[in-house]
């Protein structure tokens, strides 16, 4: 069979919603764009784990420590489920961090802003969970089989992530004014970049159209984005907390919010890494890597010895 | 590229006793009870499975698909090995 | 000064609470800094077991006090002197040697304590004792691997695995101490005689220090004068942060 024939035999095995399993024959461009998505998706999750953690020693109850850290525990476990489904395509966990600290593979750019309060929590398990969770839904039914059953069994377990920051953003709402205020605030700084994590409009992004038609992404950024706006906008109601976009409207024609246009400026100026926080986060997880080879080391060392 | 992570276990869990291992994905670790820990950290958080395997990735023995269908196809034509092939006459039970 | 059982049982449960309570939010400092991503998710877990701990050991503290004080009261509104966690789980998280070290040191005591707190006369304190002894059986397993495989790896690990035990030994006395109040705990049949706690434990623990090729650290001067270190007083600041500037807030 040449290149051709092979080609068109794939694509029907994936129009009749068939998953490839990682031996199965795939085109090289395939398995690079599987690669670099959930390779990305892996290194969102882990450095995902950062600005909410700057928040743990400081929880003000044991109840909330004690969520925050099972949350952020689960964000390392969903980095570990991700990163395991890439390494099935041939790349090493290694390769993959060393492409992150070169700066070749990217993640999430919304966890480059800072958490500046307690309420900030209550907001990224609102908002920034709840747009991932709204591309992650739609990604249980990608093509490649790995990438397909991680996603499954991450969307089951972060369903209550979503419900613990809306829990924290009630609270916070409905208490001091005070801590209103730090509500407002934290949903002021996260409704843009919420809305920016869905990527680029359709007509502006170039990998969309093959991602669409291999299947491995399953709906598009501006569809993902308004499905997302659609179900946020009346929980900021119920909150009594005003969402930052003086065009925001209801249109009753379409059956979907308007809003206002997101700065891309800025969303191009974090992507290329001069978010408010991409140093940091880097810098972070170079340091950490550093500190432990010692203890990698010494394990690896302590297993030559045992066999 | 040198392998800081350690090597790949493959993970197996029983969600119940005398319910089969069933395969529920792969961690990192150096040894044999790193890898169990780190097993049960990441796939038995939840749920409180019965039974747990690792196994080295690079010890299991798989089929390749290339060779898939000449290899598992004559098994499909053998009507004999199953038990709808047989006719039972009316009347006779626990058969 | 003569205490009733009552005020003693409040001591004691602060005692074991409080070091859960330290120890776990020492742990959660670890979170997102493991030295690979399956060990930062086993430090959450232990993190994570501990505070468990420290909310049903603080909560019964507080009903044993009667003055209705919650576990999160205790916790977060209780200043620095009256904390009565052990000195060595406040350590800070110098490296993983460190927290390997403080953690399977703590790890032995818990086994040892909870598995003769099981048959305590307070059937609270025998139900707890039960429940968090299948945890620390495992965080003991856990620890302990580690422990041999910091001492018999390499050159590095084995340096740094053996300063930490040495720093930190100087802690072990204060942890190791009968306080005056167990007195009558012990003689009701509530609690276990740390004396012999004391000795069980640094059995095992030198047998596990040896097994792994290091040496014991030598007993150096034990200082009695201070029940804290200044590292407490850093932790509490930032650990009780919210409930401190926004009193009477709720979260």
């Amino acid at each position: 069979m040449d290149f051709q024939e092979k080609l068109h035999e794939f694509q029907q095995y994936i129009d009749a919603e068939e998953k490839i399993e990682p031996k199965d024959w795939m085109p090289e461009d395939y398995r690079t764009h599987n690669i670099r998505q959930i390779s990305q998706h892996a290194h969102s999750e882990v450095i995902g784990m950062q600005p909410e953690g700057k928040w743990i020693t400081r929880a003000p109850t044991l109840r909330a420590k004690k969520i925050l850290l099972a949350k952020i525990q689960d964000e390392g476990g969903h980095g570990l489920y991700l990163y395991s489904a890439a390494e099935t395509l041939g790349i090493s966990r290694d390769e993959m961090i060393a492409q992150l600290h070169e700066g070749k593979a990217k993640y999430s750019s919304v966890f480059n802003y800072p958490t500046l309060n307690w309420a900030d929590i209550g907001a990224i398990g609102w908002l920034v969970d709840g747009a991932a969770v709204t591309n992650q839904l739609s990604l249980r039914r990608t093509s490649f089989g790995p990438y397909s059953r991680a996603m499954l069994r991450i969307c089951n377990e972060e369903s209550f992530h979503q419900r613990q920051g809306y829990e924290i953003m009630l609270k916070m709402a409905k208490g001091s004014p005070e801590q209103h205020e730090m509500a407002q605030d934290a949903l002021n700084r996260w409704w843009w970049p919420a809305l920016m994590m869905f990527g680029p409009h359709d007509n502006q992004s170039s990998r969309t159209t093959k991602g669409m038609l291999w299947k491995i992404k399953r709906a598009s950024n501006d569809e993902l984005r308004q499905r997302f706006i659609d179900k946020t906008v009346p929980q900021a109601v119920f909150l009594g907390l005003k969402i930052p976009d003086p065009k925001l409207r209801w249109n009753e024609a379409t059956g979907h919010y308007d809003t206002g246009e997101i700065n891309w400026e800025e969303f191009n100026q974090v992507i290329h890494g001069d978010g408010p926080c991409n140093r940091e986060r880097m810098a972070h997880h170079k340091n950490v890597h550093a500190e432990g080879a010692w203890v990698r080391e010494a394990a690896a060392a302590y297993a030559a010895r045992q066999e | 590229m040198n392998n800081t992570q350690g090597p790949v276990w493959e993970v197996f869990t029983q969600k119940k006793s005398g319910a089969p291992y069933q395969h529920a994905g792969s961690v990192h670790a150096f040894d044999k009870e790193m890898a169990l820990e780190n097993a049960r950290d990441l796939y038995a958080r939840r749920d409180k499975p019965s039974g747990l395997w690792v196994v080295p990735a690079s010890e299991i023995v798989a089929v390749s698909p290339g060779d898939a269908a000449p290899f598992f196809d004559p098994s499909d034509d053998k009507v004999y090995r199953h038990p709808t092939f047989y006719e039972v006459p009316e009347g006779v039970q626990n058969l | 000064m003569i205490m009733d059982t009552q005020q003693a049982l409040f001591q004691y449960c602060l005692r074991l609470g409080d070091t859960n309570l330290i120890l776990g939010h020492r742990l959660s400092e670890m979170c997102s800094r493991g030295p690979m991503l399956e060990e930062d998710i086993a430090l959450t877990n232990l993190a994570l077991d501990h505070i468990g701990q420290a909310e049903v050991l603080l909560q019964y503290a507080g009903e044993v006090e009667g003055k209705g004080r919650s576990e999160d009261d205790l916790s977060y509104l209780r200043p620095v002197d009256e904390f009565r966690n052990w000195r060595l789980v406040e350590q800070p998280n110098t490296d993983f040697a460190y927290v390997i070290a403080r953690q399977f040191m703590v790890d032995v005591y818990h086994c040892l304590l909870y598995q003769k707190l099981q048959k305590s006369n307070n059937e609270i304190l025998a139900g707890m004792a039960g429940r968090f002894l299948k945890e620390s059986i495992y965080h003991q397993r856990h620890s302990s691997a580690w422990v041999q495989r910091l001492g018999l790896g390499t050159a590095e690990s084995h340096r740094r695995i053996q300063q930490a035990f040495n720093d930190l030994w100087k802690h072990t006395p204060e942890m190791l101490a009968a306080k005056p109040y167990e007195k009558k705990l012990i003689d009701y049949g509530i609690v276990p005689d740390p004396e012999e706690l004391a000795l069980d434990w640094t059995v095992q623990v030198i047998r596990v220090i040896t097994q792994s090729g290091l040496r014991r650290p030598a007993d150096s001067f034990v200082e009695t004068y201070t029940a804290h270190t200044e590292h407490l007083g850093h932790l509490l600041a930032e650990m009780q942060y919210l409930q401190r500037s926004y009193p009477g807030a709720k979260w």
